[in-house]
């Protein structure tokens, strides 16, 4: 099975489903000629032609706007904001429309779009290149918004949120681009969009998150696995709408919940999946359930130690793990 | 001896006739609208009076088997050129379930019908007009020959949308019609506190399309603008800006008061060139509409409109629990 | 004077490596602060690396055509100035040593704040089982009583109730089920442990860890950390085989080409045993354990510091002479860098050809996520006594690792005895290679 990095599945994904659907379209800014800054799209205009991959003005709201034009009309538009910071004047497109209309519309409408944009810090990014912004959108009824944390999920997951009718917010973590390699199968597989995976089987402590920091679960499990601590991790995949069958059972399976995100802490996905665990665990519960975050300022700054303190990674991890594992 | 402008844009007397019959229809829907408002029955109301000529003008205008519209909440001129019927719009006003635009779940004036290319409509403004981009840009890709229309007020042309759609429209020569239905209010703003240039058209140059500004009570001086720009569109040269001046005869919507911020001379005056009473004469005078024919039209809109209230009134609600469904798609 | 280092600089913003694609200077070259030394080519830019200090460039670490991790060491270089502490002054965020486990505590009240702190799941398993809490002896913090202690207790069922006198303190731990009896010791290989990483002396050699290396230190790492092991060793009588192979051995090259191994006669017992005893081609899926249809045998194949564990598809529908063939095929493969995904896919059990290196005797770590390993080691004539006297047979050892969720000593044992009566009773008359 080949190994690619986790953007190459992105590539990949994205070239797979234009070869097999020709209303699959690519819009976005730089993502022609220099295919995408990240080079996601790398490829996709000499393949496919700037009809199929289009540089679009530097203007956010159109590109989600027109992209949900064209996917009312039936086409299958995949529109790139070059970071997901820069999402924020395409808002009103996505929440006030895209999210809605299906309902609005009573079934009669849909739009069947991905808008894919790259999140997540450690890239010294500082404030407008590190934001973490599932939590604007996860309380959009309408909109599924998928974060994968491997090249395995991108690649299953991208196709399906492509082929998915409604609107599909596709975030993938920036500094997992390149950092992050795993086999990818060859051939065409999607994978169920609103289903959480366990990555890790264990009976001590059950960690859930998603994207980078399930890398760093992963990371700091192995290490605790030493001391005798045997952790389960499940990667959340789809933090909209959340599948609470799985978080459910992965909080009952230990009785000790962790949960990380990489956003700031108050409001952020974690505090909807404790809600979820508290509901439904109470007399499974073995411990208060735990939240590992970032803090509450409004994004990570630029200097390297202020950076770093922001940022998750896996030494903060193993210790919140390792501190619920002897509560 | 009035000139027979009709004939010359290639217009039958039967096709002038009926513009003439559905921009009445949306007149007296929308006054039965208010009444039923004011007497308790439906809870809002807002209006298409006083722009109907330029809606039906556009409309008629274009291919309406095969373009795609996406109007703004005031086109009910526009969405009954394009195939709905004065039910449909009451079920609306009343909420019920077989409205077609939504169900009931959205205001009235909130327009959206896929069997009629009514492309579906929000309340933040503007939203529309890069999805009429995207439908052209459908078309362009997908080799196909229709032309989209959008709509929207002059209040809404200093959205962001507007700007980003056009330039996008511009860029990659859409076959898109963006048409600016200016009654000269957005609510209470006039005209002259929204805009710093004179016309909403001189705004086109910036994105490399031409603007028009034309007169919006003359639904044949809007036909040919149209026209022109449908052909524009359909023969790969790009978008057209597209302004239709008129005037708000009503106040901005069953909630709102005008005489807080204008004067009723300034209504009264309009109200002379209301193209309900213009078109009408236009039409006596070259011999298309007799007195007996009209007074035949306002017996046929009365029980038409009557039926269509009586219907939609009688009609049932969806069922509460109806509310969770269609925020995904759903197998069925 | 100071010898510096230059690392890979971050060439962008997801980029976590860096490609020398040419040195722009050599050793011996005098550069100023922000001359360029290098072109690096990453995936999202090419570009010069410019130098971060002034200086004479001493030693080129990396070569032409390297890939370096971005903060790894490409060159050094010799400054004027005074060495001055360069490394980052990064807010040292060592992972706190770890708190002593403190196992069972002691019973003193006092230090046991948590004791009569119950988790709402403890306090259910408690009522549902009729525990009394009063009685267990708590692993968590303070003597906190975990959820993980009353699932041990309930496991063990003796179930401290009211009326019963306290229990030892020692009850917790003595209801662990006693099963490490049998299991050697983990070897430490390529364990991360939570202290300072060692360094290298002079005249050391350090060998970066990347590739295949990497890969197969982590596989050992995840099947020692994750499997139970446990062991066993039969010894095998194989002089018959011996004498059998080496009759037709000549004529077998001759006919077709490759050689008759030994090791084909023992891939083919071993397929065959496990036809009979499918517990030992099964897999551990948490909560369920997957017994393989198919016997698919991954072979150990060395080359240099790499290891590969190619696939025998199918091997119980082959016959020895199609086990030597598959296994020359894939030994050459393995060599010549040729194997494919495929070649690599679809493992159900391991049989390590350790004999080879002339070993007598091996622990083999699982393949993970397979159940078990068997080493096959050298033959060895040795004097057996049998039939009432002292007589020199060809003798071997087989060793068979096995994951002790999947599989106990029993079921083991039975498949050990059954590959030993498969090899001792093959001859020429009854044992076709064809």
């Amino acid at each position: 099975m080949p190994v690619m990095s986790y953007i190459q599945a992105v590539t990949q994904a994205l070239h797979e489903e234009m070869e097999r659907d020709e209303k699959v379209f690519v819009l976005g800014e730089d993502v022609g000629k220099r295919g995408g800054v990240f080079r996601a799209t790398d490829g996709l205009y000499d393949k496919f032609g700037e009809a199929r991959v289009i540089d679009t003005p530097l203007a956010e709201s159109a590109i989600a706007g027109v992209g949900i034009g064209a996917a009312m009309y039936g086409m299958r538009p995949v529109a790139e904001m070059q970071f997901a910071d820069f999402i924020m004047p395409a808002v009103n497109q996505i929440i006030s429309e895209a999210a809605k209309t299906r309902y609005r519309s009573n079934n009669d409408w849909n739009v069947p779009m991905t808008i894919r944009a790259p999140y997540g810090g450690g890239v010294h990014g500082a404030l407008y290149h590190s934001q973490s912004v599932e939590a604007v959108f996860a309380n959009q009824p309408g909109l599924k918004i998928v974060m994968p944390s491997t090249p395995y999920d991108v690649k299953g997951l991208l196709k399906a949120a492509i082929r998915d009718d409604d609107p599909v917010l596709f975030f993938e973590h920036k500094r997992a681009y390149r950092l992050i390699k795993g086999e990818v199968p060859e051939d065409d597989y999607t994978l169920p969009i609103g289903k959480a995976d366990v990555k890790r089987e264990g009976s001590d402590i059950t960690v859930i998150t998603y994207g980078l920091c399930v890398h760093f679960a992963l990371q700091a499990a192995e290490k605790l696995a030493e001391e005798g601590i045997d952790a389960h991790i499940l990667d959340l995949r789809t933090v909209y709408p959340l599948d609470q069958e799985a978080i459910i059972e992965a909080a009952k399976k230990t009785g000790k919940v962790l949960l990380i995100t990489e956003d700031n802490k108050e409001g952020s996905i974690i505090g909807e999946v404790s809600a979820i665990v508290s509901e439904n665990c109470l007399f499974d519960l073995d411990a208060p359930v735990k939240r590992l975050a970032g803090p509450d300022v409004p994004s990570m700054p630029y200097s390297p130690p202020m950076e770093k303190y922001f940022m998750m990674n896996p030494d903060k991890v193993e210790k919140a793990m390792r501190d619920l594992a002897e509560f | 001896m009035t000139e027979n402008r009709h004939q010359k844009l290639g217009l039958s007397d039967e096709e002038v006739l009926d513009m003439y019959r559905t921009m009445l229809l949306a007149r007296r829907i929308d006054e039965r609208m208010w009444l039923l408002n004011r007497s308790g029955k439906i809870p809002f109301v807002i209006s298409c009076q006083g722009q109907e000529a330029a809606q039906v003008g556009a409309s008629y205008a274009l291919d309406r088997e095969q373009d795609y519209v996406a109007p703004y909440y005031r086109d009910m001129g526009v969405v009954l050129s394009f195939g709905m019927t004065a039910k449909d719009l009451m079920l609306s006003g009343f909420a019920k379930a077989e409205d077609p635009n939504s169900g009931g779940r959205q205001m009235p004036g909130h327009f959206g019908q896929k069997s009629n290319r009514i492309i579906t409509g929000s309340s933040p403004v503007t939203t529309q007009v890069p999805h009429a981009v995207g439908f052209a840009l459908a078309a362009k890709m997908e080799k196909k020959n229709f032309v989209s229309l959008v709509t929207l007020g002059e209040g809404s042309s200093n959205q962001g949308d507007f700007h980003e759609g056009l330039n996008f429209a511009g860029v990659h020569k859409l076959p898109v019609i963006v048409m600016v239905e200016n009654n000269k209010y957005a609510i209470s703003v006039p005209l002259e506190k929204q805009l710093a240039c004179e016309k909403v058209s001189d705004r086109a140059v910036g994105y490399g399309m031409p603007g028009y500004t034309v007169d919006g009570n003359d639904p044949l001086a809007v036909y040919e603008a149209v026209k022109g720009a449908a052909d524009r569109a359909r023969s790969g040269e790009g978008p057209t800006l597209i302004e239709t001046v008129s005037y708000r005869l009503t106040p901005h919507s069953s909630d709102d008061d005008d005489r807080t911020y204008r004067e009723r001379e300034e209504v009264e005056e309009a109200k002379k060139k209301d193209a309900l009473v213009t078109f009408k004469a236009y039409l006596q005078e070259v011999g298309v509409l007799t007195e007996e024919k009209d007074k035949e039209l306002e017996e046929e809109m009365k029980s038409l409109i009557n039926e269509a209230t009586d219907y939609a009134e009688e009609a049932p609600y969806a069922e509460a629990e109806s509310a969770l469904k269609y925020v995904y798609a759903e197998d069925e | 004077m100071a010898k510096e280092k230059i690392n890979m600089p971050q060439l962008g913003e997801s980029v976590t490596e860096g490609t020398i694609s040419s040195w722009l200077v050599s050793v011996g070259d005098t550069v100023e602060k922000y001359d360029p030394i290098a072109e690096v080519m990453t995936d999202k830019v090419n570009a010069e690396v410019p130098s971060s200090f002034s200086g004479k460039i001493v030693e080129l670490v990396a070569e032409e055509g390297e890939t370096i991790e971005v903060g790894n060491l490409i060159c050094y270089i010799e400054t004027e100035g005074s060495s001055e502490a360069t490394e980052e002054a990064s807010a040292s965020e060592k992972p706190e040593t770890p708190v002593e486990k403190d196992g069972v505590g002691s019973s003193d009240d006092e230090d046991q704040p948590m004791k009569k702190r119950y988790s709402p799941a403890v306090m259910r398993m408690a009522q549902e089982n009729d525990i009394d809490l009063n009685q267990v002896q708590g692993s968590g913090r303070g003597g906190r009583i975990t959820r993980k202690d009353i699932e041990k207790i309930i496991a063990s069922g003796d179930l401290p109730k009211a009326d019963e006198a306290p229990k030892p303190k020692e009850q917790v731990q003595e209801t662990q089920p006693a099963k490490e009896t049998k299991e050697v010791p983990a070897p430490q290989a390529a364990k991360q442990t939570s202290g300072p990483q060692p360094t290298a002396n002079e005249g050391d050699i350090e060998i970066p860890v990347t590739g295949v290396r990497k890969a197969i230190a982590q596989n050992m790492v995840k099947s020692k950390t994750e499997i139970p092991h446990a062991w066993m060793m039969v010894e095998v009588d194989v002089t018959n085989l011996v004498e059998y192979r080496n009759s037709v051995k000549e004529d077998f090259k001759q006919k077709e080409g490759f050689s008759l191994t030994f090791f084909s006669f023992f891939v083919k017992a071993v397929a065959q045993a496990l036809k009979e005893y499918p517990q030992l081609n099964s897999t551990w899926a948490g909560d369920k354990i997957i017994q393989r249809k198919a016997i698919n045998l991954n072979i150990a194949v060395a080359k240099e510091n790499e290891l590969f564990v190619p696939v025998i598809k199918d091997a119980d529908d082959k016959s020895i002479k199609g086990l030597a063939k598959d296994i020359t095929d894939l030994a050459t493969k393995a060599r010549n860098g040729k194997l494919t995904n495929d070649d690599m896919q679809g493992g159900t059990f391991t049989v390590n050809n350790t004999g080879s290196f002339g070993s007598v005797q091996s622990m083999g770590v699982i393949n993970h996520p397979q159940a078990a390993i068997l080493q096959v080691e050298s033959i060895v004539k040795k004097p057996v006594y049998m039939n009432g006297m002292f007589a020199a047979r060809d003798m071997v050892n087989l060793c068979l690792s096995l994951d002790h969720r999947v599989l106990d000593g029993l079921v083991a044992g039975n498949f050990l005895a059954r590959v030993k009566e498969i090899l001792e009773t093959m001859t020429k008359e009854n044992t076709s290679v064809y």
